[in-house]
């Protein structure tokens, strides 16, 4: 073998055992943590790092910016709680329904939004979540301010009593696994090899005889999806779901999220979840200035940290995480 | 010896107007001039001449400052022009025609002709000159930039650059893609601006065109200047050029 | 009279009309306003809104204060503005010049998390009254409906700014100095214009236009920290209608959008809020690149 074979070969490894590295870390954290945190923080956390991560597969591997991505999240979320409480439906169908209706709505979207170069697409993706928050704030069914309350938690398949914190927990972390795990695949498969291929040089991609609309249009879809299952998830979890999930600032917030995390990498978004989510709590007392100190945090790292925490690390140590 | 004597002394036809010394420029990661030494004198026409690729262009912006990043020394007159901005550059009295052109398509020839602001008080042409010059350009004044002929674009874009008052000029292969008809009229637009007391640094793969023009001769292969002769001795080179430019 | 079912006067309708072209005055000028920022600098300012708020709370501001009066501050506000986004283009997007123009995207997206922000934290949700001008009280009767005069001002104070800014950019020297640096900021360069000057200028430019836009709208919306991020998703949908390739399309399409709007409100309420959204999914059907735009 070449001496640039052995040394690609030698990264891959270090990159293998990196990732399984940090997949079992972080997979222990999410074990330790219900003892030393509240169960109900960690939850709302791996839903935020599950749509986190749903963001991030659009922006860090097809180069989509979308700054509307809390339609998905807030219409599974609306969907999921009316179909449990409404339908009657138990939580895995009721989620399930809620991942068909993001995807849905993405699908849509993303056909008429994808054919755009990229600033005309984040704008699109502006105005599209503004129609849907028009929308959740005059249908009927989401009760307007009100939002829909009381969300039973039933029993996941017919088995397993989700009111019961302990198995909600494992409940929630075995969808948030499910979906960290789906977007690898994604990612490391050969249809995620073209999504970076197009990330680098569309145009040769299309002259290779690849339709790049059809690709990104469906990551745009799994990503909403995605976005989805998150959504719904939370909406079980928090036996709500409100205008804020659909609202603009939830869709700031996941890009900062992302952003802080690190774009582009398979844990970033896990870890600015984390951090988002903490700041939130530890900062409601203080109001209003939430939303400046994300504004500046923000800020900082378009300027000065543009590969986010993890995507920093990864840098130094050069491999890919 | 004498050459850096006279060359300190402000002597009319060989004080230096331009001092290009171990020049080397990047595009981004692509190392393009390995170190160019040329220079030109005050009412000289120097041709730069060699193969696509050679770094003629290169060398152009590497004077101007539009490249990436530059090493080494570009005297102009009695400044260091490496490390100055592209504008500082252009108001000592450095202009450039691009190979491109660069004719403004969403302006009109009138707009584009009278753009370039004045950098100097004396030494531009006035209008009425440059109609003289290029009386085709006077009947096209409302035209959209884009459609002109090329022809008509590559006397714009010198026109232009005449009206500012800078006195060194630098052509990039003006005579690229056009007609024979309209090659001649560009020869002898330069010649009268020889005549004028302008300072012109040209680029150009046609060696007969420029055979006619040149006082002196800079050969340039993968970014190095390999030789360099005054008109009177170009016979001499004729299969040195043959070989190095492949004509 | 009855119009597709729906019965309506003709004092209904007109009024609605006014409406919607007040509307599309500030849809025209905020849409203006992104377009001319967008040509020089090739990014999308997502803290438009936020500068439309912030001109709406300069004049409330110069008034409390300083105690001057509306005709200072649609000098004033936008003039304070303007450098603020000098500064802002100076200090930051200059830096990210040379990065994928996201990044300047998220930038200007997190400043107006941090306007919104500061202005939220202060202010609150609720509003703070702006008088109209005494001089601009009162209504014309015109026979077939009553036209507040206050209104009928915004509506030619923004034509006049917008077509004014459209004259200026296609007629004038400045202009020119415009065209030619949004098509080859190098060759510009290279006759000895300050280019990075002209860019902060132009962004200046664009962010007075919001600011004025905020004062006109100051004493009939009110001044509300939230009224930035209100207008700007309606804004996005008329940018993308209207395509970025040209002033006159931009500054056109908002104003027929305004419009369209208000006619919708007479006739199918409960879609006003949403028809432009549903125009703009239109439009993307047939002609991506807006219906001015140019195909890159």
């Amino acid at each position: 073998m070449s001496v640039k074979a052995v040394v690609a070969a030698d990264v891959t490894e270090r990159n293998r055992k990196a990732n399984a590295v940090a997949f079992g870390v972080m997979v222990a954290l999410i074990a330790i943590a219900p003892f030393v945190a509240y169960p109900f923080f960690i939850m709302q956390a791996l839903c935020f790092a599950l749509f986190a991560c749903a963001f991030n597969l659009l922006i860090g591997y097809v180069n989509l910016l979308s700054l509307g991505h809390a339609m998905f999240l807030g219409l599974a979320s609306y969907v999921c709680a009316h179909a449990a409480k409404v339908w009657g439906l138990e939580p895995v169908s009721a989620i399930a329904i809620g991942v068909l209706a993001a995807g849905a709505l993405g699908f849509l979207t993303g056909a008429l939004a994808i054919r755009s170069s990229g600033i005309y697409f984040a704008m699109i993706t502006v105005a599209f979540s503004q129609m849907v928050y028009f929308f959740c704030v005059e249908a009927p069914f989401t009760h307007g301010e009100d939002g829909i309350q009381a969300v039973p938690q039933g029993r996941a398949l017919g088995l397993f009593d989700l009111s019961n914190p302990w198995i909600l927990y494992v409940f929630v972390a075995i969808v948030f696994l499910f979906g960290f795990l789906s977007i690898q695949r994604i990612v490391n498969s050969p249809f995620g090899e073209i999504l970076k291929a197009i990330r680098e040089n569309e145009p040769r991609v299309v002259s290779l005889g690849y339709r790049s609309m059809q690709y990104k249009l469906a990551a745009f879809t799994l990503s909403a999806a995605l976005a989805g299952l998150a959504g719904a998830t939370k909406a079980i979890v928090a036996q709500n779901a409100s205008l804020t999930d659909v609202s603009f600032a939830m869709s700031g917030e996941v890009v900062l999220m992302t952003l802080v995390g690190g774009m582009g990498t398979f844990y970033g978004p896990v870890l600015g979840a984390l951090i988002v989510v903490s700041m939130q709590n530890y900062l409601a007392q203080f109001g209003e200035w939430v939303t400046v100190i994300q504004g500046v945090v923000f800020v900082a790292c378009v300027l000065a940290f543009r590969r986010g925490i993890v995507g920093e690390l990864a840098a130094r140590a050069k491999i890919s995480l | 010896m004498a050459d850096a004597a006279l060359a300190s002394r402000p002597a009319p036809s060989s004080a230096a107007v331009l001092r290009v010394k171990g020049l080397q420029a990047w595009y981004n990661e692509s190392h393009i001039l390995h170190g160019v030494d040329l220079d030109v004198r005050e009412g000289e026409v120097v041709t730069l001449l060699g193969r696509n690729g050679a770094g003629k262009t290169t060398t152009l912006k590497a004077i101007m400052g539009i490249v990436g990043k530059r090493t080494g020394s570009v005297m102009f007159r009695d400044c260091e022009l490496v490390g100055l901005s592209i504008e500082r550059i252009a108001r000592l009295g450095v202009a450039l025609c691009p190979e491109e052109r660069a004719v403004f398509a969403s302006l009109t020839v009138k707009e584009n002709l009278f753009l370039p602001p004045q950098i100097a008080k004396v030494g531009g042409m006035t209008v009425q000159q440059i109609y003289a010059l290029f009386p085709n350009l006077r009947e096209r004044l409302t035209s959209g930039g884009g459609k002109l002929s090329g022809g008509e674009q590559q006397m714009l874009a010198i026109a232009r650059i005449l009206r500012t008052g800078a006195r060194f000029l630098m052509l990039d292969e003006p005579t690229e893609g056009l007609a024979p008809v309209i090659i001649q009229q560009i020869g002898r637009t330069i010649a009268e601006l020889k005549r004028e007391g302008f300072t012109i640094l040209l680029v150009e793969q046609n060696f007969r065109f420029a055979s006619t023009l040149a006082d002196r001769f800079f050969v340039m292969e993968h970014g190095r200047i390999i030789d360099a002769f005054s008109n009177a001795e170009l016979a001499g080179k004729m299969d040195m050029l043959h070989e190095a430019l492949g004509v | 009279m009855t119009i597709f079912g729906h019965v309506i006067s003709w004092p209904q309708l007109y009024g609605q009309l006014l409406i919607g072209l007040i509307n599309g005055s500030f849809y025209a000028l905020l849409s203006l306003g992104l377009a001319v920022i967008f040509g020089m600098l090739t990014i999308v300012n997502f803290a438009h809104g936020a500068f439309y708020m912030m001109g709406a709370f300069g004049a409330y501001f110069l008034l409390q204060l300083a105690g001057l009066n509306y005709w200072w501050a649609l000098v004033l506000s936008p003039l304070i503005i303007g450098a603020v986004g000098a500064l802002v283009e100076r200090l930051f997007l200059k830096r990210l010049a040379g990065f994928d123009p996201l990044y300047s995207l998220l930038l200007t997206f997190g400043l107006a998390l941090i306007f919104q922000g500061l202005f939220q934290n202060y202010f609150g949700a609720s509003g703070m009254p702006y008088a109209i001008p005494k001089q601009l009280s009162g209504a014309y009767n015109l026979g077939f409906m009553f036209l507040p005069v206050y209104r009928g001002w915004v509506i030619v104070a923004s034509m006049v700014v917008c077509f004014g800014t459209w004259l200026v950019i296609e007629k004038t020297k400045l202009g020119a100095y415009l065209r030619a640096g949004t098509e080859n900021p190098t060759m510009v360069r290279a006759f000895g214009i300050n280019v990075p000057r002209m860019v902060t200028l132009t962004y200046a430019f664009g962010v007075a236009l919001a600011a004025f836009a905020g004062v006109l709208a100051a004493p009939i919306n009110q001044v509300r920290p939230g009224m930035g991020a209100d207008i700007i998703a309606v804004v996005f949908a008329v940018v993308v209608i209207g395509g970025m390739g040209s002033i006159l399309g931009s500054i056109l399409t908002g104003f027929v959008l305004g419009v369209v709007e208000g006619l919708t409100k007479v006739f199918y309420p409960e879609a006003s809020n949403t028809v432009v959204f549903v125009i703009m999914a239109i439009v993307l059907l047939i002609r991506p690149a807006g219906l001015f735009g140019r195909t890159a």
